[in-house]
């Protein structure tokens, strides 16, 4: 019985243990944007010192362009999970609780359609943007985003409609219901955090891409990972000013995060794992 | 009497039928916008890839450009550069799947147990899956990996070892350590959510047999989370193929095409070289490459969804 005590509390130090170390590369980016430049950037590291908020002013001033970023970042974030959740909700609708046969298939073709690399479709995109001006262009980058996160989407809006009861939506229909108003006034109330928590999803998973941000932006519609990864050839000149505008990208994902891990794993594994 | 019982049978069907055909035509309008928008931006784009890996098509040179057949093909397949990051990309794939499923359920069955403060722990174990790849990238370059400026130099030189230009001397195991510390908190998530739905009883019953706890982590956890491994095998190698801005925010493919994998073969191919019917060819691989995972792994969330319709 003692020994067993001991193993666990060993196991308990031990999960502890890595869960610093784990943490600890994000810690440190945390500490270095509360340092000047000059405390950032040593041959030994600053552990101790004095926090300032120099960094982050510096990150956040006018000529930084920060705001532009950040704008665009949140601006297609919110833009393409709002499209997506407007096409996906009236497909898994239909799918949902008015299947037929072709229902699974295109469950399953929407699905698939995650899985195609970027790269695979990423050099028409580029050519036909850049023929139609969408290249640069918030509203080009949202689409693209929808477009990723569309099967995602529409598996989790579909796998929450499938939790509500059918016999609910079969008593709206018998009491003369039209379809469009069983989703109004009976489905989407039930379905409310389901779809919530999708939405939050959609905007991280499109918040934190970059791929397509690198290859189809370069000043106006550039979104914040675009702005973070130009810090990328600054040997050591703006570590403090990195590490500011870094903390300030990531820390609400993060944050946000936290709070819908199961939803995340619901949704990247497409229901496999609940 | 009878007349009128005629007309009701045969007015009653026909009703019925104009009314299931008007359904079908909503529900199929209502999924149209969905499935409209996915083909033309994900099919209509990969027919096209299809067809300019056909063509000769630079952008730099369009007087050349017109239907080269499989000239890209057989140009990419004497390519040095391009087995090199066909090679680059399954040695990321391959590497980071065993360290991050590996580590993944060591981490899932220490985090299962109950402990202080294993809510926050379990939570600081999982954020670097939240952190951005670009971040994450620029973090290890720059704040870890430096070989004068960086934390491991400086742990180095305090035990008295000589400071590793890690990204110039081991690039493909530093790009590696950086996908293992993003998805490893991915794999940990999943695998955790499903050892909490490994059932209770089972557990007690076993116990109640004198199991060690070898055996039961052998006969009864491994084969339950058996499908979630399968999953995040799956998915993982998915993403990893698509590995990208942790190349280009660190190595950018270098040093020489130490770490260029195909996305950013592809990539350099597009942006250096503007050469879109190589890139295409390029492209092709990639995506067929993807489906031998994707495949599979589409197999088994259809055959979930047929098991979730039956119970």
């Amino acid at each position: 019985m003692n020994s067993n005590r001991f193993t666990n509390g060993a196991l308990g130090v031990l999960a502890w243990g890595v869960a610093l170390l784990i943490f600890f590369p994000i810690l440190w980016l945390l500490l270095t944007s509360f340092k000047t430049e000059q405390q950032a950037f040593t041959v030994v590291p600053n552990f101790f010192f004095s926090p300032t908020l120099e960094s982050f002013k510096m990150a956040l001033a006018q000529g930084s362009g920060y705001w532009h970023y950040a704008w665009n970042s949140a601006l297609t974030a919110v833009a393409s999970t709002v499209i997506g959740l407007a096409l996906a909700v009236p497909a898994a609708y239909a799918m949902a609780f008015y299947p037929n046969k072709r229902t699974d298939f295109l469950l399953v073709w929407m699905v698939s359609t995650k899985f195609i690399p970027a790269v695979g479709v990423l050099i028409p995109i580029y050519l036909v943007y850049s023929a139609v001006g969408l290249l640069d262009n918030a509203l080009g980058l949202t689409l693209l985003f929808t477009a990723m996160n569309l099967p995602i989407i529409v598996w989790m809006v579909y796998s929450y409609f499938r939790d509500i009861p059918k016999d609910i939506v079969e008593a709206a229909d018998i009491d003369g219901a039209s379809i469009m108003q069983t989703l109004f006034k009976v489905v989407l109330p039930l379905a409310l955090p389901g779809l919530a928590s999708t939405g939050l999803l959609a905007l991280i998973l499109a918040w934190n891409e970059s791929f397509w941000s690198i290859t189809m932006t370069d000043h106006s519609a550039a979104t914040l990972a675009v702005y973070i990864a130009s810090f990328k050839s600054a040997e050591g000149l703006f570590w403090a000013k990195m590490s500011a505008a870094s903390v300030l990208a990531i820390a609400p994902i993060i944050v946000l995060g936290w709070f819908t891990q199961r939803q995340m794993v619901r949704g990247l594994t497409f229901g496999a794992v609940k | 009497m009878k007349a009128i019982s005629r007309t009701a049978s045969t007015t009653a069907p026909s009703a019925e039928e104009a009314g299931a055909r008007s359904f079908a035509r909503t529900t199929r309008l209502l999924m149209a916008p969905a499935v409209i928008f996915l083909l033309i931006w994900m099919l209509v784009p990969l027919a096209m890839t299809i067809y300019y890996s056909f063509q000769q098509y630079n952008l730099i040179m369009p007087m050349y450009n017109g239907f080269a057949g499989l000239t890209n093909f057989t140009i990419l397949l004497s390519d040095p550069t391009f087995w090199k990051s066909l090679a680059n990309t399954l040695i990321i794939v391959a590497a980071s799947l065993v360290i991050t499923v590996c580590l993944g359920l060591a981490l899932a069955l220490l985090f299962n147990r109950t402990f202080v403060g294993r809510g926050v722990a379990r939570t600081l174990a999982v954020a670097p899956f939240f952190v951005m790849p670009v971040v994450t990238g620029l973090i290890w370059k720059n704040m870890l990996f430096h070989p004068v400026y960086g934390l491991f130099a400086w742990v180095a030189r305090q035990l008295g070892l000589e400071p590793i230009d890690w990204l110039a001397h081991y690039p493909m195991l530093s790009v590696i350590i950086m996908i293992t510390w993003e998805w490893t908190p991915f794999a940990l998530l999943v695998l955790l959510t499903g050892l909490q739905s490994l059932p209770e009883d089972q557990i007690e019953a076993a116990k109640l047999d004198g199991a060690s706890a070898w055996q039961e982590f052998r006969h009864i956890v491994i084969p339950h989370l058996g499908q979630v491994l399968y999953v995040v095998v799956m998915l993982e190698s998915i993403f990893f193929l698509t590995s990208f801005a942790e190349i280009y925010t660190t190595t950018g493919g270098g040093p020489g095409t130490a770490t260029t994998n195909l996305p950013y073969y592809i990539f350099q191919t597009v942006f250096q070289q503007n050469d879109i019917g190589i890139a295409s060819a390029a492209a092709i691989g990639a995506v067929i490459l993807a489906n031998i995972f994707a495949i599979m792994l589409i197999r088994f969330i259809a055959g979930n969804l047929n098991a979730g319709a039956a119970r």
